[in-house]
Formats: structure tokens, sequence, C-alpha cells
């Protein structure tokens, strides 16, 4: 988070997003978004806006998406509010990305769960792979950055690709579904512990044993 | 209205009160950063903590805290007192300790308060937080590591100025003050923010390493730089005037004033006119001032005189020269220099009347040919602050980049007379509208429509005179209340053909109309009057002269001298003075005191302080024609002499309003 910038105001990305627009499908959101709020408190929707921007650069680039400087005044002169303002939103945010990613923005969360889970075996492994805190891949897969807490700490260690959280890593398991990613596949997303649905106690259930198979009146035990 | 108790004293509170002003009420001082009187409140920099009852165990922030019934406030308490020293110490965590470097050094709220609230060392050993360098101009110098984040510059420029330029970027331990890109801060009151930080993060690019404030002798003094006659303060150091600053005066700047006011300082050393200077041969040549006053008397224009004022000069000076001319037999008075010949038989007529302070109460508001902004950006600000009250601004003339909203009804002066259905609407409805007439209005002659307009919609009603003329000039209602206003305008002194033409640094005359007249011209910088004229006789700049200015709501202001003329240069109004002996006339006055007095005798609005009465507003007659093409300040940073002779203002003009680019020197 200490290293993120914007990417420079420069010709060439002037060439490039200095005549972008919304789609029509992302308009159709944006819109939907700025009518949630009353007339004239359409900046409210900023947020959201940015959101579907980063999302139609993404699906340009075929990337995660990330918001150039054109981008997001297009976004402030789309909400007519100052374009500071729209900056301000955006680098305060770490889920908008204010320099390019790959392909697949995985995000390793460090925070003291995940960390004492094992998320430094995650790191160890995404670096095995070529990937760099806060780079790019060469091949333009792969973009790895430190996130703090994404709140899955009952699933550590935890890693978020684009949309989707994968928990309960090894660096094996990782290395199945970064593979499965780079072939093109969508491995599933949510706990990869054989067994295990969603966040409920791993090998099953510690308390209200008798309630997994049918409803039981605990009341008479107290 | 809550009573509360500070320190075992029980006060009362007007309803809404913060804690922190309920202190301050009852004097206590509260140590503060981010909390400023004009700005909203913003609640981050934590020093202003005081123990409050009821309440969490715990200090609380008082600025941010509003007063209720029976509220026990302790400012004096052990718990105070520590957490004062904890938030000063967090501050200072990431601050350089490098005040002997720092220009704000001597006046920084941080060190102040370091000493004061701190606890004179630090447990932090890491290292300190740097942040890059930012770009916002060529007024404001940035040393951004320096920066607590208070965010009042954030808040001045989003809230007063009106321009979002300054944001906070980033977060936490990396949050950014910066410019959108690092541009250029671009608006007329933007180096407000300098006087705004509490620390040394912006501030003066032209002054940055030239004194030490305990170096300086502080005079009092009225800006000239435009008509709104703000209070500023002088610093000088030895001959040198070497900053300007705003004083608070809610009645007329509150405690701003404009870049020019601010920075045109430097153009006070520079082009200046230091001796006599004669015409021989169609050269300037210098001379000494006993040739001077030679030439002078041997103009020996009997009555044929005439005197034209410049836009800087004090009333002094004026009625020196109105009292000369008038020995001499003449009342040939102008001070409209670019021509304006609208009618002053009633100074009310052309007056601010409203008040600068009370035009932020109107709730509908015509503006007629000025572009606010750039002739007094003080106005624009009471502007503003109307509109977010609720006022409505409608505007007649060419669009301009107002810092509100305001709906422009078209160049076309007809209007007047019949408005527009919703401007028709909104005055019908108005509590308090008002009228604020520009110069480009008075040189279409729309005065007469303006008044018929003021009597149509009731301008004037129980405690309330919505009717307005902003002027641009310092000198002009100084000159009007001295009658330097003929019928005809200049026109009249040219008709007229004098044989000696009295310039009192006037240098916006066009002088080739008066060809065949003599020109005196009694000024201090070596701009168009000081081309065209036959004799020049050095003269005073505002800071170098006692003075009474009327500012363009009628308030008669007085300025004192900070220093001394440069080189042979004199007062105006010592050179009148000799001149008066040259011509072999005399004025009635020997002593500066002699020349108030008699000034005081013949106008005594000008002997008193304060807003002087006009009476009534007279009646108009409808039927404007005509239309506003163009404003007359084509450049706002370089409208008078002293400013055209600034390094600041000309670069200023030069980087922000033609957009050429300065490469910095590396540091």
């Amino acid at each position: 988070m200490a290293d993120r910038h914007l990417e420079p105001d420069t010709p060439e990305l002037r060439a490039r997003w200095g005549k972008f627009a919304f789609s029509k499908a992302w308009e159709a959101k944006a819109k939907a978004a700025i009518a949630r709020y009353p007339a004239g408190r359409q900046r409210s929707a900023v947020m959201a806006l940015l959101d579907y921007a980063q999302r139609q650069v993404g699906e340009e680039t075929q990337t995660q998406g990330w918001l150039p400087i054109p981008v997001m005044e297009y976004v402030a002169a789309y909400l007519d509010m100052p374009i500071i303002r729209v900056v301000e939103v955006a680098s305060f945010y770490t889920m908008y990305n204010l320099v390019p990613v790959g392909r697949f923005h995985v995000q390793v969360c460090g925070t003291t769960p995940c960390m004492l889970r094992g998320s430094d075996d995650i790191l160890a492994a995404c670096k095995k792979r070529g990937m760099a805190k806060g780079h790019t891949s060469d091949d333009g897969l792969w973009t790895l950055t430190e996130v703090e807490c994404m709140g899955n700490c009952a699933s550590a260690p935890m890693v978020q690709i684009n949309d989707d959280n994968f928990e309960d890593l090894t660096a094996d398991r990782l290395d199945a579904v970064l593979d499965a990613l780079a072939a093109g596949k969508s491995p599933k997303a949510g706990t990869q512990e054989p067994g295990r649905h969603t966040v409920e106690p791993s090998g099953g259930p510690t308390t209200l044993k008798q309630m997994v198979k049918a409803n039981h009146d605990y009341r008479g035990d107290w | 209205m809550p009573k509360v108790t500070v320190d075992g004293v029980e006060i009362e509170v007007p309803q809404g009160a913060t804690v922190l002003q309920a202190c301050e009420l009852a004097g206590k001082e509260i140590p503060r950063f981010c909390y400023h009187e004009r700005l909203s409140i913003a609640g981050n920099c934590r020093m202003c903590l005081v123990e409050v009852k009821p309440g969490p165990p715990k200090p609380q922030a008082s600025c941010a805290l509003p007063t209720s019934e029976g509220q026990e406030i302790r400012t004096d308490s052990e718990m105070v007192k520590k957490a004062r020293e904890g938030v000063m110490e967090f501050l200072l965590i990431n601050h350089p300790l490098d005040c002997p470097i720092c220009d704000q050094g001597g006046e920084c709220d941080l060190q102040d308060q370091a000493v004061a609230y701190g606890r004179g060392h630090s447990r932090f050993h890491e290292a300190k937080r740097a942040v890059t360098e930012k770009y916002m101009g060529p007024l404001i110098n940035t040393v951004m590591t320096r920066c607590i984040q208070c965010t009042r510059c954030v808040r001045f420029s989003e809230e007063i100025a009106g321009v979002d330029e300054i944001g906070a970027l980033y977060r936490g331990e990396n949050m950014q003050i910066t410019t959108y890109l690092e541009r250029a801060a671009t608006h007329e009151m933007s180096a407000n923010v300098i006087d705004l930080c509490p620390v040394g993060a912006l501030t003066s690019r032209p002054y940055a390493f030239e004194a030490r404030p305990w170096e300086l002798k502080k005079t009092l003094s009225i800006d000239v730089s435009d008509a709104c006659g703000a209070n500023i303060r002088l610093d000088a150091r030895g001959r040198e005037v070497l900053r300007i600053l705003p004083r608070v005066n809610d009645d007329v700047n509150e405690e701003w004033i404009s870049d020019k006011a601010r920075f045109q300082v430097d153009g006070l050393t520079r082009r200046r006119l230091d001796k006599p200077w004669l015409r021989r041969d169609g050269k300037l040549v210098a001379a000494t001032w006993a040739e001077a006053f030679e030439a002078v008397s041997k103009i020996n224009p009997g009555k044929s005189v005439a005197v034209v004022a410049g836009d800087l000069v004090d009333c002094e000076t004026m009625f020196a020269a109105k009292a000369l001319a008038g020995a001499l037999g003449s009342s040939l008075l102008e001070g409209r220099q670019t021509g304006l010949d609208y009618d002053c038989s009633s100074l009310a007529a052309v007056n601010f009347n409203s008040g600068l302070a009370g035009i932020e109460d109107a709730d509908a508001i015509l503006i007629v040919g000025s572009q606010v902004r750039w002739e007094a950006p003080l106005v624009q600000t009471r502007l503003r602050k109307a509109v977010k009250c609720g006022a409505k601004v409608f505007v007649v003339g060419p669009e301009w980049e107002a810092t509100y909203p305001a709906s422009f009804l078209g160049t076309d002066l007809a209007v007047l007379d019949k408005l527009p259905k919703d401007a028709e609407a909104a005055f019908k409805a108005a509590q308090r509208p008002a009228l604020i007439l520009g110069g480009a209005g008075l040189g279409k002659g729309a005065l007469d429509a303006c008044l018929a307009l003021a009597a149509k919609y009731k301008l004037v009603r129980d405690g309330w005179n919505g009717f307005n003329v902003l002027h641009m000039a310092a000198a002009r209602m100084g000159g009007l209340m001295l009658g330097y206003a003929q019928k005809g305008g200049i026109a009249d002194l040219v008709k007229a053909k004098p044989k000696m033409l009295i310039s009192l640094g006037a240098d916006e005359v066009d002088y080739t109309r008066f060809a065949d007249s003599m020109i005196v011209y009694i000024g201090h910088h070596g701009d168009k009057g000081a081309h065209a004229a036959d004799v020049i006789l050095p003269a005073a700049a505002f800071s170098e002269k006692p003075g009474t200015y009327v500012n363009t709501e009628g308030r008669v202001q007085w300025a004192d001298k900070a220093v001394f003329a440069p080189g042979d240069a004199r007062e105006d109004w010592t050179i009148l003075r000799a001149m008066a002996d040259a011509l072999g006339v005399s004025v009635g006055f020997d002593s500066f005191e002699g020349l108030r007095a008699a000034m005081a005798k013949a106008v005594p609005a000008l002997g008193r302080e304060g807003l002087a009465d006009y009476g009534a507003l007279p009646k108009g007659k409808a039927g404007a024609k005509g239309s506003i093409e163009a404003y007359p300040i084509k450049d706002f940073y370089l409208t008078n002499p002293i400013a055209r002779a600034s390094v600041t203002m000309q670069r200023c003009s030069a980087e922000l309003l033609h957009g050429e680019t300065f490469a910095e020197a590396a540091e």
C-alpha cells in the first residue's frame, strides 16, 4: 500500500484513454447507481462509477482493470464534480488500481490471522512463480499485492484473485489454483479444504452437534 | 442558551456553540491546528482535547463537540495536559525538526504550541516519513514533509475560494496534500492558504528565505490593488517592504486578501522613479528638483490647468492637487482615466450601498457588467457565501467562470428593462434583492437603467439598500468625494486644452489626446504616464506615505507610512506644496496635519474613519441600450503600475493566464 502512486499523465496515456466512455452495459449500471441518490447528489455514486470504469478498462485490456487519469476525469465530468475529489476517493481505497495490473491480480492477505496460518508460505509460493510484490509479471498474467485483512480469518490463509477469494490455502493448493487460472479454467472459489463448504469448523462441528441431522431442542439441557 | 462550566466558572454560551468556543468565551486558550473560525470543522488534528462531563471518561475534541446544558468542561486537568502532550508527540513524529531553515520559524503554530503544550522530547527513534515535493504554482512554496494534514488549505479552496483544486490523496501515514496533477493553484485568492497553514508546509514563494518575522517592522496599511480597501499589514526591513499580510476586519476583507494585493509588493522596488526627469528635445533627461520646479514655473499655465488622478492615489494627494488647481483658478479635475462619464451628482448612486459584508445577506443578486472575480475577489467570496445561503445570481455581460451557480442573461443591456421570467420571479420574491453594477456597465451608460430597476424592484427598503456600484480603483470613491469628476468625464479635460496637465500617477490615460498640454507627472513608477510626461516629479507609493483611502462601499480608512520613498522621491503632497510655490500661489497648508485638517473641513466625511453617508438614492430612468462586449480588466495580475513592475505578478500572468511553463531549478 505504501507504494501506491498515480500512473504519470503522459501523452501516450491520453492517446490510449482520452476517448474513454462507458459502454452501453456499464452506462446502464452507472445510471442505476446515480438514480439511487436524490437529484443533485449524483456525486455520491462516485465509488460505484469508479468501480464500473475500472471493470470496463479491465474488459478492454483483459485484466482486472485500473483507473488511468483520463478515465478518472471522465468519471468526474460524468458526475459533475471536481476531479481532485475523484482522485481522493480512488487513491484512498486500495480496491481501485492506480497503475495497470495483470490478467490476475493476486492479493495475498498478510494480516496476523493469515500470517499465523502460513501466509508467508503463500507469498513464497507466489514469488517462486516469478511474481514480485507490486509488480506485474512479464507475461502480463500476474500482479502480486500484499493486502491487509479481507475478513476471511476463519479460513485463513487466503488470497483474493480478481473477484474471487481462495481460502484455506497451502502452497500446493495455491499452485493448483494458479495453474488452473493460467490454463484458462475457473477453479472453485472459496475454501480449498476438501470437505469444507464455507467457514464452518473444519473437521465437523464442535458445538450443537445434535443439530447436524435434525432440529434439536437444547432447552431441557440448560 | 446553554449554561456550561469551564474550569469551575459558569458561563452562558450561544445556542449551537462548540465546546472550544465556550472555552474561548471563558478566556481559556485551547491549542488547535485544524480548527479555523472561517472554515468548516474537520476535527482531525486532535490538539483541542478537553475533559467534558457528562460523557465518556476520556478526552474529547472540543472543536467538534457541541455544548449542552450543564456541561462541565475542564481545560486544566491532568488528563487534558497528558492528552495534549500525547497529541503533540504524535504530530511531531513525522514533522521534520528543520525550524532553523523553515520560513515559518518564529510565527509557526506548531512551534509555539510545542513549546506551550509539548513534552520537550520525543520517544520516537524510528525513521520519519518524507513526502515528495509538490508544485502549487509561482506563489506557494511547498515543503510537504512538514505537513501535519490539518486540511485547512483543502477546506479553504473548496469553501472560500470555490475552486476545488487542493486535495488529500492516499490515506493514513501516506496521506499527501496536493493540487490535481501538481498543477498551479489558479484562484485569485489562492495564496491565503499560506496564512492558513499552521506549519511551514505552505509558505510564500517570493518571500522565501528573505527575513525572519522578528526582524520586520509592521505597519498598518490599506490595499490599493482594487477598490475593496482590504486591511493589510506591511512588513518592512530597512528601506524595503518585504511582504504584505492581511489584517482581520470582518467588515471589509474578513482575513483574506487577493494574490495581487499580497504579491505585488516586489513591484515597489522596481521601475521606480527616484529622481526628477525633464523632457528635452523629445528625450527624458535626469534633473534636480530645482530644475524640475523651474521647468514647472516656466510653463506658467495661469488658469489653464487640469488634474487627472490615478487609481492608486490617496485622498490627501488629490486634495492637495485640487487646492493647487483651485488656487490657480481651475476646477478641471478628473479621476476616471479611461473616459467613463457616469453622473456623479449623487454619490449614493455610485456607491456599494449594501456594504461588502452586507452583500452576504442578499437573496437575489443581479450583476451588471462586472467580472467580480477579477474586479474584486473579496466581493466574490462574499457572493459565494450568499449563494451558499440560497441567493440566486444573475449576470448581464459576457460569461466568466463564476465559482458559484450563476445564470448569464446575455450581453444585451435591454434585458434590464425587462428581466427574464426566472430573474423577475427571483427578484419579486426576494427579501433583500441586490444589484451590482460594474465598470463595464457604467461604461455603457447603464447607471440610469439600473437606478430605474432599483426603484422597480424596491432594492432600497427597510434596513436594506441593495443598490451597489463596484469600482476597481482604490482612489475612485475618495476622488468622487473630492470632486474628481467632470460632467463629460475626461473628454471635458481634452476639450479645455489645458496648458498644463497634472497627472497624479495616472497610467491608464490616453495621453495622445493631450498632445498640446505640458504633462507634469507626479507618480512613483516609470509606467505609461511617465512615458508621456514632460516633467516627472518622483513621488511616493502607497507604502511610503500616510494616506486616507475610501473603498467602494464608502468606507474611509487610514493607512500609515511603512518606509521612505527611494532616492529623491518625496511624498506627493510636499511636491504639490512646492509646486504651488513655484507657480506663485498659496494652497493654504504647510504641513500634513494642516492638509488633513483642511481636507476634513472641505469634506467632513474624509475626516472620520468609517462609512460615509451619501444620502438617498436618486431616481433613474429606464431605457438601457447597447451591449456589454468585454470587461475592463484584461489581465488580473497586471492592473496597476506596481503590479506591472512586479516580477511575481508578471510570472503569474504568464504562467496562470497565458499558459507559459517555467522550468523549476533543482534544489
